[in-house]
């Protein structure tokens, strides 16, 4: 299957959009505008950050993300749950039920992404001890602030740990897994992830840093809870094994995932605005000393995701609990060594700068568009009303220059000229041509 | 060469003692480099002397400029104020030699590291001083052709 350039989750839908201005004013990329009344996402700028969809008011922001029933289209269906699904249900206590319920859902197996999240600590412990890797070394797990990185600080990419998220490696051992116990060909399993987020939907179809996923979709946290739910309420025996760390569990949470590697010099920031004014001052080289940086783009990370149900501070603590009784124990080295041979753990496809922020591939041309954009900008009220449809004046001056808008969308500007026309309206009014008399031209 | 000597200029007034702006000018310094497409290496090269440099004109001076010019081959930061002037300019290069006011160094500045780290970002540099008559602080970058 050929993979489109610009795959997004996030997507608009028309018939619920208002055309305010709550979205392009949040937006950390600034990827939307208001055109023709309705919000309009430039493909370029999206990172499927998801802010857009927490902030609209009508819900016309989505996530697309694969329906329950197309797992139908496998024969084997394996489930992956991020270990925030483990924040959203109220009154349990214990894991292994969560993992029973989606078994009763249709899938034949389940494993857990918080098991992933153990292989991906124990890789990247690896990883802090090598001298020679740029610190600080930024964590790959959350894919919007990779695409961040991408769009808005190129310099950083060489940062990025070269680990692949807790989702892909899951993905090949479970495979794997399962078509060792059950025989099965490697093709018939489809293998799904249960999502708190719009970005990982993103990132199965269209990867960075790897080639192609080993998961063949995503179900929304949201869409799923109503079926589980029911099924853990009515579940009388569990036939399932919980395999994850207390460190895997609380990788859910902001935070966890430093706290897995054991170390002391790391910063874990979350919220995307939170996490860029920090990732700035990396780039300025203001935070020497720091060995690890774990950005998450949701509020107190995944638990946050705009596919959850619970509000994240409540997931937060409940993840907290439930980490504490998980069974599983850290990776030990030779187990590490053995899995290395048998997945592909590494971000092996180099990532690209997406520089859409630049003017224009040509110096003097940006040069140039940089004048007229201060010049445009100075004449502009400077409120940042979103009226025109961009998020400030100085994207609006950007836009004009673009070509994407024009300066009579900005309604200063309108009511200015507007004002002018009439004057010269009134102006013209009473100009008499010749030879006519004053009464003939008010008949 | 086509567009040679064209340049554009972004000039910031800096107040002394206004650690509350502190940083502002040298980071829309950096968001206009990225827009004209500058290489990301280089980037970060202007962005941190021209942080120092702003931070000095708020630490040590009575006020001064921060100018920005762009060139297609070239990047210069001038710092540019009124006084107090720098009585040792090779003094003042030296690594842990600071004159910060008591004030700067509670806010966690005037480490000594302001003018050798500019030096070490920049591929020139021109310092000129007058006590009573001011500094001009003149780093220049080499835009690469790629």
């Amino acid at each position: 299957m050929k993979l489109k350039e610009y795959y997004h989750s996030v997507t608009l839908r028309k018939d619920k959009c208002r055309g305010c201005t709550n979205c392009i004013k949040r937006c950390p990329t600034e990827a939307i505008r208001v055109r023709d009344g309705k919000a309009r996402i430039i493909a370029e700028r999206c990172i499927d950050c998801g802010e857009c969809i927490r902030v609209c008011p009508y819900h016309a922001k989505v996530a697309v993300t694969d329906p329950l029933s197309s797992i139908e289209r496998f024969r084997y269906r394996v489930a992956l749950p991020a270990p925030t699904l483990y924040g959203q249900f109220k009154n349990v206590t214990d894991i292994n039920v969560i993992l029973a319920g989606l078994k009763k859902l249709g899938f034949d197996y389940v494993y857990e992404v918080a098991r992933g999240a153990d292989y991906v600590a124990a890789f990247v412990k690896r990883a802090l001890k090598d001298p020679n890797r740029k610190r600080p070394i930024i964590s790959s797990s959350c894919p919007a602030i990779v695409r961040l990185i991408q769009v808005r600080f190129p310099e950083l990419i060489d940062n990025i740990v070269d680990v692949d998220s807790p989702m892909e490696i899951a993905a090949q051992l479970a495979r794997n897994e399962f078509c060792q116990k059950y025989g099965a060909k490697p093709e018939e399993v489809g293998v799904f992830f249960i999502t708190p987020c719009a970005a990982k939907m993103t990132s199965i179809r269209n990867p960075v840093g790897r080639k192609e996923s080993s998961v063949e979709g995503a179900i929304s946290m949201q869409e799923i809870y109503g079926p589980l739910y029911n099924q853990i309420s009515k579940l009388k025996e569990e036939d399932v094994a919980q395999m994850a760390s207390p460190f895997g569990v609380g990788w859910a949470n902001s935070g966890g995932e430093s706290l897995s590697l054991g170390i002391d010099s790391y910063l874990a920031v979350d919220g995307i605005q939170n996490v860029i004014r920090v990732l700035e001052e990396i780039e300025d080289e203001k935070l020497t000393d720091l060995e690890y940086f774990e950005g998450l783009a949701c509020p107190g990370g995944c638990v946050g995701g705009p596919l959850t149900v619970e509000n994240g501070f409540v997931a937060k603590n409940r993840i907290r609990k439930l980490s504490e009784k998980a069974r599983g124990r850290p990776v030990p080295e030779d187990e590490l060594r053995e899995v290395a041979q048998k997945i592909n753990w590494r971000l092996d496809e180099k990532i690209l700068p997406k520089p859409v922020m630049k003017l224009d591939d040509d110096i003097v041309e940006a040069m140039k568009k940089m004048e007229t954009i201060e010049r445009i900008y100075e004449s502009l009220p400077g409120l940042d009303c979103g009226s025109c449809g961009s998020p400030s004046c100085r994207t609006l001056a950007e836009d004009i220059v673009r070509g994407y808008a024009s300066e009579m969308d900005c309604v200063f500007k309108l009511r200015e000229k507007v004002k002018q026309l009439a004057q010269e309206m009134i102006e013209l009014s009473e100009k008499i041509p010749g030879g006519r008399k004053e009464t003939e031209r008010q008949e | 060469m086509a567009g040679g000597y064209y340049s554009i200029e972004q000039v910031f007034h800096i107040k002394a003692g206004d650690f509350a702006s502190a940083g502002e000018a040298s980071s829309q310094i950096k968001k206009t480099l990225k827009q004209l497409g500058i290489d990301p290496g280089l980037v970060r090269r202007v962005t941190i002397a021209a942080y120092e440099a702003e931070m000095n004109l708020i630490i040590h001076s009575i006020g001064g400029e921060l100018k920005l010019k762009v060139t297609p081959q070239s990047i210069i930061v001038m710092a540019e104020d009124k006084g107090p002037g720098i009585p040792d300019i090779d003094l003042a290069m030296q690594e842990g030699y600071s004159t910060a006011p008591e004030i700067a160094r509670e806010l966690g500045f005037g480490a000594g590291m302001g003018l050798p780290n500019i030096k070490r970002c920049a591929d020139r540099l021109n310092i000129q001083s007058e006590v009573g008559e001011g500094t001009l602080l003149e780093i220049y970058f080499d835009i690469k052709a790629r």
